[in-house]
Parts: C-alpha cells; sequence; structure tokens
C-alpha cells in the first residue's frame, strides 16, 4: 500500500470544540488507491467524508498526516486532481460549453481556441449533451443537465484523479440512473482513477471496484475496505440478479444500520491502522463463508 | 378597442393623458395677467405687470424649450450660453470626478472585500467619511485645490465613491466560496481569478453601485455649480432666477431631470448585460 497510487497514511482532522477542547472528527484515516480504480467511500454524516475529499482535492490542511499521489506529497489544488462538487459549481455567468473551456484552457495553456472548444464539445457529447444545450447558461439547464456539464468539466481536464463529492445528491432518482451509466461510460473510456462520496449503496455498489466503510464521527475510522466482486461490465438491472450482490448489499447495510455506530469511538491508536479487506464471494467457496446463508435467507 | 392593446401601449396612453392633464390644470390654473391700464402706481412700480413676474404656463415653458433646444450651442458671452453647452460642462464635472472615484474604489474595494482584516481596518473611516454631505467638504477642497473647476469635480469625486466602495467589497465579499473553489482546483493565479471568477461573479453588485454612485453625482453637481458658478446646468439655474426668468428654470428643471434619466438608463442597460441568474 506504501507504493498505491495514492496513499493516505494517518490523516487526522480535529477541530477546537468551543469549550477549550478539541473535537476530533477522524483519526489515523489510511487507505491506498490504485491506479485506475475506482473507489467510494460510505459512512454516516458527521464523519468526516467530506472533510476527506477537501483534503484530497487540496482546499483543506489535515491536522496530521499526510496524502502522496505517486510518491509525491500533496498540498495545496491542482489541476491534477479534478473535482465535481454536489451542487455542481458551475459558473452561472457562462455557457455549458464555456464552463467545459474554462477547465480545458486552464489544463492545456498551449492550446488553440479551436482545439480547447473540440475537446469540449466531445466530451460533453460523452455525457449526452449536444446541440443547442451547450450554449444555454447552467439557469436554462435542468439539475441533471447541470451535473452532466460539470462531469464533462472533470472528466475534460484528464486529472490524474477524480474526486466526486455526492454529485447525485440532488438529483431524482430516475435521472440519477442515467447519469451513473453515463458515468460509467466515460470512466470505462477514460480509464480514470476515481474517489467519490455516496450515501446510497446501490449506486456504490454499482460503481465502485472498492467500497470504503467509515463508522460514525466523533473519532471516526476507516473501517472496512469492501471488494465487489461482480464483473464489469455492469448494469443496473443486470447486476442485482449477480449471486454476489444481496452478499454485499446486506454487509453494506449490517455495517452502516448497526457496526458503525458499534465501532464508533475506538481509538485505532497510533499505529498505521488499515481497514480490514472485505471480499464477500458466493461463487467462490472458497472465501468468507460467513455472509453466505444471509443470501438465501433473502433469495429464498 | 382599448381592451385589445397590449399592457405597455395601455400604460403609454395613460402616461401621455396624464401629461396633457397636468399642462392643461396648470395652463388654467395661471391668472391672466392684467393689462397695464388697470394696474395700480405701485403694481406698475413693483412689475407687477411684467409677463415674468408670475409662473409661466406649460405653453411659454414649451415656447422655451423649443427656442433653446433649436440652438442648444450658441455663445453669446460668459452669462449667455446655450443649455447644450450647461449640461456639456455638467456631464463632463460629473464623468471626471466619477471615472476618478470609479478608480479608486473598485480596486479598493476588492481588497476590502478579499481581506477581511482590510474591512475591518478600512470600515471606521468609511462609516464617518460616508454621511458627510458632499457640499460640506466644498470649502475645504476650495482652500486646497483653489480652483473652483476642480473644487466642484472633487466634489462629485467624494460623493460618488462611497457606494461603488462599499458596493464592490460587498459583492466580492459575498462571492459563492463554490466558485473560488472552482477557480483553486484549477491552479489559476490570484490576478486570474480576480478577473475570470471574482470580477464577473461580483459584477451585478458593483454595477448597482455604480449606478446609484452616478445618480448621487448628478443630484450634487446642481448643487455644486450653484455655488462655484461660471458654467454648468446648476449654475444656469441659479442665473437664471437671478435673471428672475422663470421659464427658463423649470425648462432647465425639465433638463436636469431628462439627462439624469439618461444617464441612469445607461447603467441600467449596462446592469443587464452583466447580471446572471444562478
Amino acid at each position: 500500500m506504501a507504493n498505491a497510487f495514492l496513499s493516505i497514511e494517518q490523516l487526522t482532522q480535529r477541530y477546537p470544540d468551543g469549550n477549550g477542547g478539541e473535537f476530533t472528527v477522524f483519526e489515523n484515516a489510511s487507505f491506498g488507491i490504485e491506479k485506475g480504480e475506482f473507489v467510494c467511500i460510505l459512512g454516516h454524516s458527521g464523519c468526516g467524508k467530506s472533510t476527506i475529499m477537501n483534503i484530497l482535492a487540496g482546499l483543506a490542511e489535515p491536522t496530521s498526516g499526510v496524502v502522496k499521489m505517486d510518491g509525491q506529497h500533496v498540498s495545496g489544488p491542482s489541476l491534477d486532481r479534478g473535482v465535481v462538487f454536489q451542487n455542481y459549481s458551475l459558473l452561472p455567468w457562462l455557457t455549458a460549453l464555456k464552463n467545459v473551456t474554462f477547465g480545458v484552457q486552464a489544463r492545456f495553456p498551449d492550446w488553440d481556441k479551436a482545439k480547447v472548444i473540440e475537446h469540449s464539445t466531445t466530451f460533453l457529447a460523452k455525457v449526452g449533451l449536444t446541440g443547442d444545450a451547450i450554449h444555454r447558461k447552467p439557469s436554462q439547464l435542468s439539475g441533471g443537465m447541470r451535473q452532466r456539464v460539470s462531469i464533462a468539466r472533470a472528466f475534460a481536464n484528464e486529472p490524474k484523479l477524480l474526486l466526486l463529492d455526492e454529485p447525485f445528491g440532488a438529483l431524482d432518482a430516475l435521472t440519477r440512473g442515467t447519469i451513473q451509466d453515463e458515468l460509467i461510460k466515460v470512466w470505462s473510456d477514460t480509464d480514470q482513477t476515481v474517489f467519490m462520496i455516496t450515501h446510497d449503496i446501490d449506486e456504490a455498489i454499482l460503481l465502485a471496484d472498492r467500497i470504503l466503510l467509515m463508522t460514525n464521527g466523533p473519532n471516526a475510522q476507516v473501517a472496512e475496505s469492501v471488494e465487489i466482486t461482480i464483473p464489469r461490465p455492469r448494469n443496473r438491472t443486470d447486476i442485482v440478479e449477480h449471486p454476489n450482490y444481496y452478499a454485499i448489499r446486506n454487509h453494506l447495510v449490517h455495517f452502516l444500520g448497526q457496526r458503525s455506530a458499534e465501532l464508533s469511538g475506538q481509538s485505532g491508536g497510533s499505529g498505521m491502522h488499515q481497514p480490514k479487506t472485505v471480499r464477500i464471494d458466493v461463487t467462490d467457496e472458497a472465501d468468507d463463508p460467513e455472509p453466505a446463508p444471509v443470501l438465501r435467507a433473502v433469495e429464498g | 378597442m382599448i381592451g385589445t392593446l397590449s399592457e405597455n401601449k395601455k400604460a403609454a396612453l395613460l402616461s401621455v393623458l396624464i401629461l396633457l392633464v397636468g399642462c392643461f390644470i396648470w395652463e388654467m390654473s395661471i391668472p391672466a395677467q392684467k393689462a397695464v391700464e388697470e394696474l395700480t402706481e405701485y403694481e406698475r412700480l413693483t412689475g407687477g405687470g411684467q409677463p415674468k413676474a408670475g409662473v409661466p404656463p406649460p405653453s411659454q415653458v414649451l415656447g422655451k424649450a423649443w427656442e433653446q433646444l433649436s440652438d442648444p450651442f450658441y455663445d453669446a458671452g460668459p452669462n449667455d450660453k446655450g443649455i447644450g453647452i450647461q449640461i456639456g460642462y455638467s456631464i463632463y464635472r460629473v464623468l471626471t470626478g466619477y471615472l476618478l472615484a470609479a478608480v479608486i474604489a473598485i480596486p479598493l474595494g476588492f481588497l476590502i472585500g478579499m481581506s477581511s482584516v482590510a474591512y475591518k481596518a478600512l470600515n471606521p473611516f468609511i462609516q464617518v467619511l460616508r454621511p458627510i454631505s458632499p457640499l460640506a467638504w466644498m470649502p475645504l477642497a476650495l482652500f486646497v485645490i483653489q480652483d473652483s473647476e476642480m473644487s466642484a469635480i472633487f466634489v462629485i469625486f467624494i460623493c460618488s465613491i462611497w457606494p461603488m466602495l462599499i458596493n464592490t467589497a460587498f459583492g466580492v465579499a459575498g462571492v459563492r466560496e463554490d466558485w473560488v473553489n472552482v477557480a483553486r482546483t484549477h491552479e489559476l493565479g490570484a490576478l486570474k481569478t480576480a478577473f475570470t471568477v471574482i470580477l464577473p461573479a461580483a459584477a451585478p453588485t458593483i454595477v448597482t453601485g455604480m449606478r446609484i454612485s452616478i445618480g448621487i453625482a448628478w443630484l450634487v453637481i446642481v448643487a455644486a455649480e450653484m455655488l462655484v458658478g461660471g458654467t454648468g446646468i446648476g449654475y444656469y439655474v441659479w442665473n437664471e432666477w437671478n435673471n428672475l426668468d422663470l421659464t427658463s428654470v423649470i425648462f432647465s428643471i425639465l433638463m436636469i431631470g431628462v439627462v439624469g434619466m439618461l444617464l441612469d438608463s445607461m447603467f441600467g442597460l449596462l446592469q443587464r448585460t452583466v447580471a446572471y441568474t444562478e
């Protein structure tokens, strides 16, 4: 893990609690992300997911701990780490296209105007935005279309690491489904490393290679790293048929519903506290047979 | 037939009607001048028979307007210049003072908006200086600058700086942090962030401040020119009052209104071009 593409080492965030003491949001969070991996992080509100995201983006500084990408210390924001914010963060005085070219111009300052526009329209088309819509201002677009522009802006910049902060949080379920599909499509085309925050278990299973589970705050920990043992390409209708789907889902629901509270507040000590790797695969009898009966109970 | 007209046309029709009725009432309420024979000795000596002694009816003002506007730029000596020249002087003073104020207020407002330390440090000065009537500066300006023309410009400068300064600071401080974060994650430098993100984001608030300022500047120039004299629409009003030419006074009051409206609508147009909806 020390050699992972992105490695987060003993990250701790504390704030003054207003009474002269300190409030620990999370401590000793350590995990790694491989190149090309899609990792989701799940946890209840207040466990510091967004803070971790902001630290990775370089928008916030941790109290202690380091983040390394490609062996280099991360400090401050960089074009190597693209961010898709929950509230889209499009510039409302620019059209959809100009919001994307804004990013592309910053990323590739040597490109001429035609190339910037061509590159931008390609990525807008990848998320299903073509024709007239790309010349509209964000206020004239629906929430789903705005988030598409935001995703196109992030992917068009071809960052080494893409950070998604609950990108579908504000969208209705149907729109969310469509854009998830588009996200998978763009991601598989580009081989981007993605780190994403979500509240939605099904979304995480559909998208991720691996899901990090956080215990409740304060003193939150990254407790488990659950591998998603469902082969790609996945799609939302077929994925539920896979024998591993409900086994994984039950494990996640159980963790978030019960164990995240039980494990909360247990200090991990000062050492490297690695999340426990959990592999649930009922198609492979050799591994972790424990959740299997749960699966049969649900399916039966 | 009226029912089929659009709302704007109805309003325009009503406006014209109000104007005509208003002028009619005004015209009717002016008592007819007595013939000279009917005047007493006293009335004749005090000028009671002079047509200029009463408030003139709108027909006379209209005649004056026609006479003045058909030759607005004549120059027959220091006390007799066309209305166009007088308004030109006023606009020149307003714009000079106003632009000087903008050049200082907008960058300074940016600084105050970006830094809470600068805001807290400068706020007491702004709060004390802002409520001072611009004309109160006039004696000091005349003494220090020793030039009445420049003093008038200084008064315009000092009255138009505050709304621009405060609105710029307010607009810049209120730029959504998300947009600044977008600039940061795109590694934009400070100057590039200021011009491509903060300026367009704060532009509607800044232009609102500029619009308030030009309005105040136009209000103040009339009073300032009454004091400094020489040229300008304010001087013109006062000079015609001294001539007891009320027709010209009323005409110039109307012209002040028209020019003020034009200046304001220019900034209204600018406001529309920088506006955005979130």
